[in-house]
């Protein structure tokens, strides 16, 4: 029998990723930091024709757009003269299990059997399990689901808590644990126990998969208003949803300005098991969404095919309180009981309306299915019994962990805009922090790429860190 | 009690916390990593407290404390916020009543 500890298993990640995804990622390597983006997520065998045809036969996708009149109307009347953007929202609810990450599961799964695997494995503590658990049952694989979703009093995120009800509900074994970056160790010991395959959210079948959102996106406004429309918010945790959604609307030949949207839980230490139940948000915030967009590849697989820096054109954050008070506008003022976590780019959204004209569209790229648990209600009720004051005035006095301040006038929902500068900078100096020679040309344009910047930016980046 | 074949649920430590990886914080490296899963039990009868082994939706074994019988789930909507409907008052106030955004 193999060795179990730790150290051995984690030891054992190479080989274990390698049998349970399929895909050599050595191949992809360019050399020193380089690697080929494109050839990784080109390298899949699916096509966009293909991931449309797959997300069809298994019943993702096409999902409605929705015009918001009335909550159009409200930040009109939020903004200056003559602005006020019309919001559109792309219900992703409408997926079978309730989010656009079906998108991201359903080529994991369908390759997965092609290729004979018996069953699938996913770490996640949000949507995208229900979204591999409904895929396997419709494709008719085994399907395990491992979350982080305790704190070491057994007190379990309600949100979590429901997530693990509906991977159940849809056939899937479920592991919770504690908190801990180890749930990784788990996972690789449920890959090799059981030889499934890793539909990792990392994956180029799950990125590829999420193109089709940004596609549709591009298409329907085409069709319904003639025209792109001008700006598109994704909320950002992995990055894969903007990366993904960025790549289908450029293949649409949709020009929208992309904006990136996190609930800010600055201060918050996303391993500490005190502080786990003190957010209100698991997903779509900063603890994620910094990490991953300045470091993509410390995730489950060897290069990840969520890269957004590449991708953004602007970074903005919003407040739990600010969330929240959405969610609530959208079922109070729209009659959609959607999210919480889902309408974080509704949220942002709401607020980059009132920077534009009245004739532009903003859209919010999705919705997520809500329900005990999982809604604004037991968030808050939990919220207050973890000690977390609820409070009304300018959200953005909002400390993460200590209260929640909902805006006391609509108007003072404001997204803040992060500095992609520093995130740019920041993904540079991780990158090249353990560079062993010379930095190349090759891998200087490498760094272009990553950033989305110019060679001159990327160079002065470098010659500030000394590289 | 519970019998062969009835539905449990099993708790197990992962990683006590002397095995538990260098890059945690304090109150997270003081504490086990733990594991709750549910199956269906394979021991013949077992009372709460007892390691028993179950068998999980995947088919897979699984070795642990019994810890719930006939395991449901109590999730529910909360208790009553207040500042939800105050919220909605805002809200509906400014749009149709013309009170200030």
């Amino acid at each position: 029998m193999k060795d179990r500890s730790y150290a051995a298993v984690t030891g054992r990640k190479t080989e274990i990723i390698r049998d349970a995804v399929g895909v050599d990622y050595g191949k992809y390597e360019r050399g020193g930091i380089a690697f080929d983006y494109e050839a990784l997520m080109n390298d899949t065998g699916y096509s966009l024709e293909d991931h449309i045809r797959i997300q069809r036969e298994y019943n993702v996708g096409n999902t409605p757009v929705f015009e918001l009149h009335n909550l159009t109307e409200l930040a009109r009347k939020c903004a200056a003269p003559g602005k006020g953007a019309r919001i559109f929202v792309k219900d992703e609810a409408s997926n079978p299990a309730g989010s656009f990450k079906e998108r991201r599961a359903a080529t994991s799964v369908y390759h997965a059997k092609k290729m004979g695997y018996k069953g699938v494995v996913a770490a996640t503590s949000g949507n995208y399990g229900a979204a591999v658990a409904s895929q396997a049952a419709m494709q008719g694989l085994k399907c395990i689901i491992v979350q982080e979703c305790y704190d070491s009093n057994g007190v379990g995120q309600p949100e979590i808590v429901e997530k693990a009800r509906k991977c159940e509900a849809l056939g899937a074994e479920v592991l919770q644990l504690t908190v801990g970056p180890e749930l990784f160790y788990e996972t690789l010991l449920m890959l090799e126990d059981t030889g499934y395959f890793n539909a990792s959210l990392y994956s180029a079948f799950g990125i590829g998969g999420v193109e089709t959102l940004g596609w549709e996106l591009g298409h329907q406004f085409k069709e319904r208003c003639g025209k792109d429309p001008d700006v598109v918010v994704c909320a950002n945790a992995g990055g894969g949803n903007l990366t993904g959604t960025s790549r289908g609307l450029r293949k649409a030949g949709c020009k929208a300005q992309v904006v990136a949207a996190s609930v800010d839980l600055t201060g918050l230490s996303m391993a500490s098991d005190n502080q786990f139940n003190r957010k209100s948000f698991t997903t779509a915030h900063t603890g994620f969404g910094v990490p991953y967009a300045t470091d993509p590849d410390h995730s489950d697989m060897p290069r990840s095919a969520a890269r957004p820096l590449r991708y953004m054109d602007r970074y903005v954050t919003v407040k739990q309180g600010e969330v929240f008070y959405i969610t609530e506008a959208l079922a109070n003022l729209e009659g959609m009981e959607k999210g919480p976590a889902g309408n974080t780019s509704l949220a942002a959204a709401f607020s980059l309306a009132q920077e534009m004209d009245r004739d532009q569209i903003i859209v919010a790229q999705e919705t997520e299915y809500t329900g005990a648990g999982k809604h604004l209600q037991p968030q808050l009720a939990f919220a207050r019994k973890n000690g977390i004051e609820l409070l009304f005035g300018d959200p953005r006095d909002e400390i993460p962990g200590t209260n929640i301040i909902f805006p006391a006038r609509p108007s003072l929902l404001k997204a803040r805009d992060m500095d992609l500068n520093h995130l740019r900078r920041s993904l540079i100096k991780r990158q090249t922090r353990n560079l062993d020679h010379a930095i190349t040309d090759a891998e200087i344009a490498y760094l272009m790429e990553e950033t989305n910047a110019g060679e001159d930016f990327v160079r002065a980046a470098l010659k500030e860190l000394g590289v | 009690m519970a019998k062969k074949n009835d539905y449990v649920r099993i708790h197990r430590n992962i990683l006590l916390p002397e095995e538990r990886t260098g890059k945690l914080p304090e109150d997270t490296k003081n504490v086990p990593l733990e594991m709750w899963v549910k199956g269906y039990l394979q021991d013949e009868s077992a009372e709460l407290g007892d390691t028993v082994t179950v068998k999980t939706a995947v088919g897979r074994l699984e070795t642990g404390r019994l810890i719930e019988e006939k395991p449901c789930y109590a999730l529910n909507y909360g208790e009553y916020v207040p500042e939800i409907l105050q919220i909605d008052r805002t809200l509906r106030g400014v749009l149709f009543e013309g009170e200030e955004a």
